[in-house]
């Protein structure tokens, strides 16, 4: 038997049927249905176990409130937990699972849970879990993660794709029902860029759920037409399957488009789902409202249902909950499910009002002053227990109860900028106060509950919007509609000896909440943390009112004053999918590329990230085997011969003006005004606090031109601070700053034989002589016949060396040029790994050194810290606490025993002292092993350091268990006299 | 003497790229030249004065782009990227020192960015699924700085709705087109 | 959040840096006789109040000006946005 719950009519497309299964059995439904109901219209309503006490549950809502028919949907890697049945679109061969329940839905060995249910109330693991402590990370929290939790992750990676979107309208209208369709058609009558998201696949909002007229035509008629106008509207984007998450400052938005969710699987390459970010002038809240249980004793049986939702698959989707029915209301909509339940040929057993003054409804039992005490039915419902005006106790049977306890406007997203509702009596809700600036609410969400007031609330709304925008909009004839008022008493709960559910996903029930004002978790943000109340996934729509009430009647206070938790972003849940877009795995972020990558991917480099760039760490050659043979190679080919490295990573800042030399003695410690055309210079930035901010080279090409290089890591940073200086600390100075980083690509030539290399690339008319272009000379040249360049003569490695930059167009061709003609040089490529052992040989500093806790002195560069200028940094590089006597000195270490190994961290200890924080010397900063001395060497920072040279030192590390000897020497292992690089 | 150099776009290729997809086409520019340009501290108005010479029109203004073959767009305050054609200009930022040089900074920037022009009736949809900026608003001669997966782009609107250009560091260029060209393929 | 450029417009706020009070704009002089006091207080005294504050963002990915945002820190509502030049000039530091 298939479909044996299906009524007529509906808003399903019975043409086509779907296939699909729930729990590995087949069933079948058409286009138009949700998987909750086509599972009803297959008379399945268990679809899921509660989260504590795996409770059997069926769903409550009708929509993305649900906080019970929760699925696994699809399988395999897509395989996507805690999916809400009511909102899953139906498509052919969708899969789903039910998820919490051992060995299946039906008998699930943890609802043993629910006959422990005295042990496992709110708090129980704060109090039962303590003792002894080791057993809480090892046993307790496993065991509760095991038996408590719903779905399950694929573990596998994602396999689809996810977008990211920026949109702009006037006008952003959030919720297609009455109001949000009347405003739209209003704001996009009058040409204005116009938003129109609703969450659901089928707009139309609560009109598709009733079978209330417009005109005296059914609803849909005035949909459909309106629909179609505004899809004629270039200016009007309607997304459906569009969810507005997160309400942002000044008009942002965030909004989620489930874009291929209702397909078996995105085709190849589209999105899954966009996560858009939303810029709108203006915007219109009409997400409508909603409905509220009830709590009475065992109120979670699958089949006891918020009334509208048992109202909404009758009419939307044509299915029948059960064949006899129950309402429980306080309110008269709990009458309308009533009549449109008779009229779709349910039964309706009884109506049970809680009100003395209830509404009649013809060939419907009806029970004035009455309650539901109680149900029965373990899998599903059977029958309720009613007790009436007399105080009789009857049972009623029934398949499905509908529950109303009146509804709540979603107010949610005009308390993200921390607005806070106002509770209405009149209407016994609390409806939206103010809210982001900009926002307006309208219809139901602003407790507007009839027809008519929603389709005038939506139109007035737009054009009020408009006309703060200057936009001038007229309001369209609108159809007539129905204009019940709001009657209700409210009622919260029907007291009991039995367990009574306020938060079904999170099984908090109102003995917890008793609980939680015993033990004085009053305030409304502690009861939430200590009952876990509205913190699921669904976080509370259908529990947070009720359970305020029920706090209210306890302190005795008015629910006015009890007040919301804070609603914050997202609305509904965003999977981290979504949020990435395409930011993972090899497109995380951005990759930079020198200009020799091309080449050196051809040469077989190993690549390393550095920041954003990708850079050859070393270049293995045949029969190396080991990282060490290729970077000890190629360090002693640099210094025997000439190496080459792409160093167009280093920051490139152009400084010109005619007062760029007195701007940068303003911004280096030691002096820069007086640094000679053609020269280079090393420069020290410190940060205003004393500390060191970035090292580099200041290259002065012409009066008013330098070009200034910053460490790899630094450049944006170094930028940003530099037009800092620039335009707030000394905007009267004429410069003006550039990077030219990505223009040039630069490389470091560097080794005894680096002059006769490039002699052979710069074109002849240019004397590189050391007479010519000695040490620290800088200036433009040609290469390879006529192609500008730059050439500086700098070193980083001790050695004789240069740094050659041409356009980056040219670079790869440069470095094929150079490798070409320097063959018979032993010319050899060296990546960062080398760049690292050259440096820390020669004694320079780096990242390792310049961790922004150390100072000029710290760095043995005191004296280049001018007194005689104001430079950035200089007066608190000589406050008290940055000079005493006892501060740390960049050191050489040398191991005494020549086979040990020197790591970065270790710290240095006396000899003798003991291995504890008291007693710390410093620690090493970098080490490596020196192919050129022969064993490993280090950098480091010890105590008085330039005072303890010759002095034997431990090097510790209790991590590793290591405890060696060195030697302090002078931080520099290669021509401590410079005449390498003088050469 | 070494032999002259060959110059390789940022694909490593000696052509240009090009990209067909779906209603767009995206195609890789590296036959323009580009050089920035400053004004010095209170040269504002001479070099307002000088430009017309060189661009055959006023300096652009505030998010604007002016000139002819020789053309300029804002890139902040007394601040401007220069345009011109690789083949004939690429001496341009030495061109714009000579006729400017006293009124303004020039930097040659030819090799520091990478321009793409995007065109195509999908072109809108492509860019606002990759930036925050209002494409839709942009009228031709419309310049705007914006990122594009964290990358600073500038986005020249050469036909409202239809034709953008793209400008992007030179370095992650291919992250850019990557960008460009998964999203360009997911459209609908 | 939107940030008013006084030159672009409104931009998001996701374009800008952030840095900090805009009192850093008075930085002291440093050869002054009480140059290490004065520093001491432009480099770690600052007024944290409620409500309005003025701060230092930097269009990074923009037109690369700093700006003197007046934002209520509690509302987040942008009162007055400056060019942190004009401001700094205004402010005497044109030398």
């Amino acid at each position: 038997m298939s479909q044996t719950m299906r009524l007529a009519g509906g808003r399903i497309d019975r043409a086509t049927t779907l296939s699909f299964a729930f729990d590995g059995r087949l069933y079948r439904g058409h286009p138009g249905d949700t998987l909750a109901s086509a599972l009803l219209a297959n008379g399945v309503r268990l679809m899921g176990r509660s989260f504590k006490y795996h409770r059997p549950r069926g769903p409550l809502s009708a929509g993305s409130e649900e906080p019970n028919a929760l699925v696994e949907l699809r399988s395999g890697a897509r395989r996507e937990p805690n999916t809400r049945a009511t909102v899953a679109e139906l498509f052919e061969g969708l899969v789903a699972t039910s998820q919490n329940r051992w060995p299946s839905l039906a008998v699930d060995a943890l609802s043993v849970n629910d006959r422990l249910s005295s042990f496992l109330t709110a708090g129980f693991y704060y109090k039962t879990f303590m003792w002894p402590k080791a057993f809480w990370e090892k046993l307790y929290e496993p065991a509760i993660r095991r038996a408590a939790g719903l779905g399950r992750l694929s573990g596998e990676a994602d396999p689809d794709v996810y977008d990211k979107g920026f949109l702009h309208c006037d006008l952003l209208v959030i919720g297609a029902g009455p109001a949000g369709l009347a405003a739209a058609l209003t704001a996009g009558r009058a040409g204005a860029r116009v938003i129109l998201a609703d969450e659901d696949f089928l707009p139309g909002g609560r009109l598709n759920a009733e079978t209330i007229t417009l005109d005296d035509a059914p609803a849909r008629a005035w949909v459909e037409a309106t629909l179609a106008e505004l899809a004629s509207l270039g200016n009007v984007r309607l997304m459906t399957r569009t969810t507005i998450y997160g309400a942002f400052d000044h008009g942002i938005f965030g909004a989620l488009e489930r874009v291929t969710d209702h397909l078996a699987q995105p085709r190849p390459g589209t999105p899954r789902q966009i996560l858009w970010r939303i810029y709108a002038k203006r915007s219109l809240l009409c997400a409508g409202a909603t409905e509220r249980p009830i709590a009475f004793e065992n109120n979670d049986r699958p089949g006891i249902m918020l009334a509208g939702a048992l109202r909404a698959y009758a009419n939307r989707w044509a299915v029948a909950a059960a064949r006899d029915v129950a309402v429980f209301t306080n309110n008269d909509d709990g009458h309308r499910t009533a009549r449109d339940l008779a009229a779709a040929g349910i039964r309706v057993a009884a109506v049970i009002d809680s009100r003395e003054d209830a509404p009649d409804t013809p060939g419907v039992p009806l029970f004035r002053s009455a309650v539901v005490t109680g149900s029965r039915g373990r899998l599903g419902l059977k029958a309720i227990t009613v007790r009436t005006a007399g105080g009789r106790t009857e049972e009623i049977a029934c398949g499905a109860l509908g529950v109303s306890g009146g509804w709540n406007p979603n107010l949610q997203l005009t308390c993200h900028q921390r607005g806070r509702p106002r509770w209405d009596d009149a209407l016994a809700t609390f409806v939206p106060v103010g809210g982001p600036s900009g926002l307006a609410v309208a219809g139901a969400a602003a407790g507007i509950f009839s027809t008519h007031g929603a389709l005038r609330g939506g139109a007035a709304g737009a054009r009020a919007a408009l006309a703060d925008l200057g936009i001038a909009a007229s309001l369209p004839a609108l159809p007539r509609a129905e204009d019940a008022p709001v009657r209700i008493a409210p009622l919260w709960q029907v007291k009991g000896k039995g367990r009574a559910w306020l938060d079904q996903q999170n099984d908090v029930t109102v003995k917890d909440v008793t609980l939680a004002h015993q033990e004085n978790f009053r305030a409304i943000e502690h009861l939430k943390r200590y009952t876990t109340l509205g913190m699921a996934t669904d976080q509370g729509k259908t529990a947070n009112i009720p359970a305020i009430a029920v706090m209210a009647e306890l302190t005795g206070k008015p629910i006015a004053e009890v007040g919301t938790t804070i609603y914050r972003p997202p609305y509904t849940p965003v999977s981290l999918g979504a949020l990435a877009g395409r930011s993972r795995g090899a497109e995380f972020r951005p990759r930079r590329l020198t200009p020799s990558h091309h080449w050196a991917e051809g040469q077989g480099a190993v690549f390393v990230e550095v920041g954003n760039w990708m850079r050859a760490q070393w270049f293995p050659r045949p029969g190396e085997t080991h990282w060490r043979q290729s970077v000890d190679r190629e360090v002693l080919a640099t210094r025997q011969a000439v190496g080459i490295c792409d160093v167009t990573t280093l920051g490139k800042i152009d400084v010109q003006g005619t007062n760029a030399a007195a701007f940068l003695d303003r911004l280096y410690c030691n002096g820069m005004a007086k640094l000679a055309v053609g020269r280079v210079r090393y420069g020290l930035m410190l940060r205003e606090d004393g500390m060191v901010k970035d090292d580099g080279t200041v290259a002065r090409l012409a009066e008013d031109h330098f070009v200034v290089t910053t460490t790899t890591a630094n450049a944006i940073a170094v930028f940003r601070h530099m037009e800092f200086c620039r335009q707030c600390l000394w905007p009267g100075l004429d410069v003006q700053l550039i990077s030219t980083t990505d223009a040039w690509a630069q490389f470091s030539v560097a080794g005894p034989k680096s002059r006769a290399l490039l002699e052979r690339i710069v074109d002849p008319a240019f004397d590189l002589s050391n007479e010519a272009f000695p040490y620290m000379a800088c200036g433009g040249v040609t290469v390879c016949g006529g192609l500008r360049a730059r050439l500086f003569r700098i070193s980083f490695s001790g050695e004789l060396a240069y740094e050659i930059a041409v356009p980056a167009r040219y670079g790869d061709g440069l470095i094929r040029a150079l490798m070409a003609a320097g063959e018979d040089l032993g010319v050899t490529p060296y990546g960062t790994e080398t760049l690292g052992v050259l440096r820390i040989e020669k004694g320079h500093p780096a990242g390792n050194e310049l961790n922004g806790q150390t100072t000029a002195a710290n760095l043995g560069l005191g004296k280049m810290v001018s007194s005689a200028k104001d430079a950035i940094g200089t007066v608190l590089s000589r406050r008290e606490g940055l000079n005493g006597p006892d501060d740390i000195r960049l050191v050489g270490l040398k191991p005494l025993s020549p086979a040990d190994v020197i790591v970065n961290g270790a710290h240095l200890m006396t000899e003798g002292s003991p291995v504890d924080a008291a007693h710390d010397q410093g620690w090493v900063t970098s080490s490596c092993h020196s192919p050129h001395v022969g064993h490993a060497i280090g950098l480091g920072f010890l105590k008085r350091g330039d005072r303890r040279t010759g002095e034997i030192v431990r090097v510790v590390n209790p991590l590793a268990g290591t405890d060696i000897r060195a030697q302090v020497v002078a931080p520099c292992f290669v021509d401590p006299e410079g005449v390498r690089l003088r050469g | 003497m070494a032999e002259a150099l060959a110059p390789l776009t940022v694909f490593g290729k000696t052509e240009a790229r090009l990209d067909r997809i779906g209603a767009l086409s995206i195609a890789e520019r590296p036959d323009i030249a580009l050089a920035s340009l400053a004004a010095r501290r209170e040269r504002l108005t001479s070099l307002e004065a000088a430009a017309p010479a060189v661009l055959g029109t006023a300096l652009p203004g505030v998010s604007r782009v002016a000139g002819g073959t020789i053309r300029a767009f804002w890139t902040g305050p007394a601040q401007w990227l220069v345009e011109a054609p690789y083949d004939t200009h690429e001496d341009l930022a030495a061109v714009l020192k000579q006729n400017l040089g006293g009124d303004a900074s020039i930097t040659e920037q030819s090799d520091g960015w990478c321009a793409f022009d995007i065109e195509g009736d999908a072109t809108i949809a492509l860019l606002e699924r990759l930036c925050a900026a209002d494409t839709r608003a942009m009228t031709p001669g419309d310049v705007l700085r914006t990122t594009i997966e964290h990358m600073g782009c500038f986005l020249i609107c050469e036909q409202a709705g239809h034709a953008f250009r793209l400008w992007t560091a030179r370095s992650s260029a291919l992250s850019l087109h990557h960008a460009l060209t998964t999203v360009a393929a997911a459209l609908p | 959040m939107l940030i008013p450029h006084p030159l672009l417009g409104p931009r998001d706020a996701q374009e800008f840096t952030y840095l900090g009070d805009a009192a850093l704009i008075d930085r002291p002089d440093g050869l002054a006789a009480d140059a290490a006091e004065r520093f001491f207080d432009y480099g770690y005294l600052r007024d944290n109040p409620p409500g309005e504050h003025r701060e230092l963002w930097f269009h990074e990915q923009g037109d690369r000006s700093w700006l003197v945002v007046t934002r209520n820190i509690t509302t987040h509502e942008i009162v007055r946005v400056e060019l942190a030049r004009d401001v700094a000039l205004a402010r005497g530091r044109g030398r």
